[in-house]
């Protein structure tokens, strides 16, 4: 379990992270998301205590990160690839770290052997590609079998077969009671991944709730018919006073209505329904419809600026105004 | 708390793990030992062409470490290293996590560093010593046993220690290995010396770390030296200097975000 | 159009490509896949004429890329991200990049407002993340607005909204009737992004179909089937799409997992048994489920090379399973084989004293984790009681 109450850091007169308050549960993946700059990475290195917040707090099971005992035992994280000496060999750089919180050795050439590096042991993590350096930021993290695991952009640099496996991996260390913290970019993956969803915008925080809520509250879901006999739903519908949309491959598009009541719906006028589906919008649609509302919140001026400017692209890193979730 | 025994394990492994461990301290121990040896062949052989202040002045130990003035540049860049490229690799990040206590994780690396030049200083100088007796033979020589000459061997071990600890502080504090390397060489090979000759700069040259901590590797005093102090009053001073840079490091190290 | 015949690059003794026909068309994306080391670099690398193939050729637009002439005005690409000198300026790296082929410097300012780098043109590049280093990438390859795009691993670094971004810069830009040729190795983004794949896998030729045809023939869908909450209409249902042939599936919510009936055939089957359904949705296969099971599937015929790698890597033998394993459980469809594919960091020079036939034929692993070692102090992993959902 890890509780942030009231979390700030400024750098200047620039704040990165403001005032952060919520608490990351043991038992599910929990997916940190933000736009590039929203302070993702700010958070998890205060976290880690590498750098110190201005004000608030962060407890780890209760404690400060100083007060751990051997704290990768308790909590083990991947923050950057290649966070590495690269001339050391990857078995001496897990080693290392190892004994400064007094794990047996043995561990290391366990955690290898997890993350698929055994057999590039003895190799200096020089020559490692992405992917690798990567495999050895996770064997890193799971070194002292911690509780509380943290990973940020872990599947950077995988490839499929590596990214199917860490997404497993998450989803079976939650699984195990533990406490999992991702961050990514990827809404695709973290769809598949996650199950509880932080969200923060310019340091703030904008969501904290589970993945399908955020989904329902922040997009529009529907219930897609297809059947047929159309023209007798339809008198059904009106009947029932639904209102529906006919798509272009003359399917039903209904709005505030579940799928069972229209089911029930179906079977009261003896109807044949070849399809019956509730549709949610992705994650990254959702996602984009609160970071963009948010940035028109928490600034008007570049709005209209980047609005007007970006006539075949958006604005770099202000542009959440001009793409909303469109996307079908 | 991790333990600090663990964390000085830990330490240990780093450094015994990275090559440019091994290739400072053996250019350290070769350049020392081999120039060492060359001053003293050129001492010998020329030493009846050699002006009468000069012979004077001659101090036939410090003459067979004198190689150290190029091995220290091995040492600093040694000391530089072991912290700097926690840095510049991003490894700091990894072992902050896993000792998130600051002291114990700088005191551990400044023991670690500490001890292996110590170890290492101390064999290099009876080494670069004994080879300097041979080679200036029978006339210039002098023994291990003659007054000062073992303070001024085990002496220059301890000089190679704080030097080494010196740049360890200084590291810390600017992090980047081409800053640190940038400032320490050129002042220590190029800068301490010319001051030192220059008449104005003279006066304050004579207590910079190195030209101060030098002192104790001398046997015999020259009667004419001009520092107001004695061979452990130097060290003394070179001391004072380490602890300043490693006090920086560590407050800069407690302070900075990682 | 790029367009490549017989396509082979060794490396001594290693086969990084070989015997690669495919043809990338216009006006769609197409995406290449395949795992770590599969090749795709060097195929990449090939089309660009940066590396010579040792048999074989590579055309585009009908002419090896080396003979193009002022091929910067018609191919594109995007590479590696960070070929930048760090101390010029993204402008000034651009107009460089402008004056070698004879672009106007207009050009740079129009394509700096297109990746959105406008505001940062004139700082230097050794100051970008790799976010901006990437946009700055896909500058340059828009530069000479070629009617040939490559992009390698596009999305790199990119935060969502960038991911978006690209996502419809390469659609729009195959819909201006120009070829994008893309590698991904971020599965859910391609099935996005591409209409068209060209799979690889140990440097030869896996698939090359559309992404449609591509799920259709590597997974199969399935539909989701809910009914009012009662455990006897559940069960009515359950019997008669089992005696229909189906495959049924009993969800942790009650839902019904039905494979191998059409929706309007389950729909009828309900009807008939006078059962009411409150859901009735088609769940198609994802790309990834699909794309594992084909690269699964050319790991299978590993077992033809393995005993005499066996006998070479005696150290890459596994050990017996324990600690947290996670990646040994949850594949949906358990294939007889469940050898993960490909923790392979190019595995063919780890044989460099194999001839070469053999470097390329059988996917020989060496990096292959069939488990984990068991340490005695953890828990051990969780059987997961129901396959984990990968179709969203």
């Amino acid at each position: 379990m890890i509780e942030l109450q009231g979390l700030t850091k400024r750098y200047g007169d620039k704040t990165a992270v403001d005032d952060l308050t919520f608490t990351v549960r043991p038992g599910v993946v929990t997916g940190f998301l933000g736009p590039n700059g929203a302070g993702k990475s700010t958070t998890m290195r205060m976290m880690l205590d590498l750098d110190n917040p201005t004000s608030g707090s962060i407890r780890i099971d209760g404690k400060h990160y100083r007060e751990l005992h051997e704290p990768l035992k308790h909590i083990g994280a991947l923050l950057e690839a290649k966070a590495i000496h690269g001339g050391r060999t990857a078995y001496n750089h897990l080693l290392c770290l190892a004994q400064s919180n007094r794990i047996p050795a043995r561990r290391v050439d366990e955690v290898l052997e997890i993350v698929g590096l055994a057999p590039v042991a003895k190799k200096r993590s020089k020559g490692f590609s992405l992917g690798m350096g990567q495999r050895l930021g996770i064997a890193a993290a799971l070194l002292g079998d911690p509780e509380i695991l943290m990973f940020d952009e872990p599947v950077n640099g995988l490839d499929p077969e590596g990214i199917h496996w860490i997404r497993n991996l998450m989803k079976g260390l939650a699984a195990q009671g533990r406490t999992i913290f991702v961050s990514s970019h990827l809404m695709s993956e973290m769809a598949l991944t996650a199950e509880h969803l932080i969200v923060i915008g310019r340091g703030k925080l904008m969501a904290d709730t589970t993945m399908a809520d955020f989904i329902a509250e922040n997009s529009r879901s529907y219930v897609r018919v297809r059947t047929p006999e159309p023209e007798k739903f339809k008198d059904a519908l009106a009947a029932a006073s639904i209102i529906a949309v006919i798509d272009d491959e003359g399917a039903f598009e209904i709005e505030g209505a579940e799928s069972a009541k229209i089911g029930e719906l179906a079977a009261r006028n003896q109807l044949v329904l070849h399809e019956l589906s509730p549709q949610q919008a992705s994650l990254e649609q959702a996602f984009m419809q609160l970071t963009a509302e948010s940035v028109e919140y928490h600034a008007g001026g570049p709005a209209a600026e980047a609005g007007e400017a970006a006539a075949p692209a958006p604005q770099w890193g202000a542009a959440w105004n001009t793409h909303t979730g469109k996307e079908a | 708390m991790a333990a600090t025994t663990a964390v000085l394990q830990s330490e240990w492994t780093k450094v015994r793990t990275v090559r440019s461990t091994v290739w400072t301290l053996a250019s350290a121990a070769v350049l020392t030992i081999v120039i060492s040896g060359l001053f003293c062949l050129l001492f010998r052989t020329q030493w009846d062409t050699i002006e009468e202040g000069a012979r004077a002045q001659f101090d036939a130990t410090s003459q067979s470490l004198s190689g150290l003035f190029l091995g220290q540049l091995a040492l600093i860049t040694f000391g530089v290293l072991i912290i700097s490229s926690e840095y510049s690799t991003g490894m700091i990040r990894a072992s902050l996590s896993a000792v998130p206590q600051r002291a114990t994780f700088y005191l551990s690396k400044v023991a670690v560093a500490a001890g292996i030049t110590f170890v290492l200083g101390v064999i290099v100088s009876f080494i670069s010593f004994f080879i300097g007796q041979a080679i200036l033979g029978g006339d210039l020589d002098t023994s291990i046993s003659d007054p000062g000459v073992l303070r001024a061997v085990f002496g220059a071990g301890l000089y190679m220690t704080l030097m080494v600890l010196f740049a360890v502080g200084v590291a810390t504090m600017l992090r980047s290995p081409m800053v640190s390397l940038g400032i320490l060489i050129p002042f220590f090979f190029l800068i301490s010396g010319i001051l030192s000759a220059v008449p104005g700069a003279k006066d304050v040259a004579r207590y910079f770390p190195d030209q101060a901590g030098s002192k104790i590797m001398r046997a015999t005093i020259a009667p004419d030296d001009p520092a107001p102090y004695s061979a452990w009053g130097g060290l003394g001073i070179m001391a004072l200097w380490v602890i300043v840079a490693l006090i920086g490091g560590y407050v800069l190290l407690k302070k900075r975000d990682a | 159009m790029i367009e490549a015949v017989g396509l082979t690059k060794t490396y001594g003794s290693k086969t990084a490509v070989y015997n690669l026909s495919f043809q990338v068309r216009p006006g769609m994306v197409t995406g290449f896949l395949g795992p770590n080391g599969s090749g795709k670099s060097t195929t990449m690398r090939m089309i660009l004429g940066l590396d010579t193939p040792t048999a074989g050729r590579v055309t585009v637009g009908g002419q090896p890329f080396r003979q193009l002439p002022n091929a910067p005005r018609r191919v594109g690409a995007l590479l590696d991200a960070k070929a930048v000198h760090g101390g010029r300026s993204a402008r000034h790296h651009l107009l460089c990049l402008a004056q070698l082929s004879g672009i106007p410097a207009r050009r740079v300012d129009e394509v700096l407002g297109v990746v959105g780098l406008q505001e940062v043109a004139g700082r230097r590049s050794k100051g970008f993340s790799l976010g901006m280093g990437q946009r700055l990438g896909i500058a340059a390859a828009l530069l000479g607005d070629p009617e040939v795009l490559l992009f390698d691993e596009p999305v790199n670094g990119l935060d969502p909204e960038g991911i978006h971004w690209v996502r419809h810069l390469m659609r729009k830009l195959a819909s201006e009737g120009r070829t994008v040729f893309v590698s991904s190795h971020l599965m859910s983004e391609m099935a996005l992004t591409a209409d068209h794949l060209i799979v690889i896998g140990r440097g030869q030729l896996l698939a090359d179909m559309s992404v449609k045809d591509f799920i259709a023939g590597n997974s199969t869908g399935f539909a989701m089937v809910r009914t009012p909450d009662v455990a006897a209409d559940r069960e009515k249902l359950t019997k008669a799409l089992t005696d229909a042939g189906a495959q049924v599936q009993q969800e942790q919510d009650g839902a019904l997992r039905v494979t191998g009936l059409e929706l309007p055939r389950i729909s009828d089957l309900a009807h008939e048994a006078a059962v009411r359904l409150w859901e009735l949705s088609p769940h198609q296969a994802s790309l990834e489920e699909a794309y594992m099971r084909l690269t699964n599937g050319a790991v299978d015929y590993r077992s033809t090379a393995d005993p005499r790698q066996g006998l070479q890597q005696p150290a890459g033998a596994p050990a017996p399973g324990g600690w947290g394993m996670p990646q040994q459980a949850p594949w949906p469809q358990p294939v007889p084989q469940q050898q993960p594919y490909g923790y392979g960091y190019g595995q063919p020079q780890q044989h460099p004293q194999q001839p070469p036939v053999q470097a390329y034929a059988p996917p020989v692993n060496p990096y292959t984790q069939p488990a984990a070692p068991a340490a005695p102090a953890a828990p051990s992993a969780p059987q997961p009681t129901e396959p984990v959902e990968d179709a969203r």
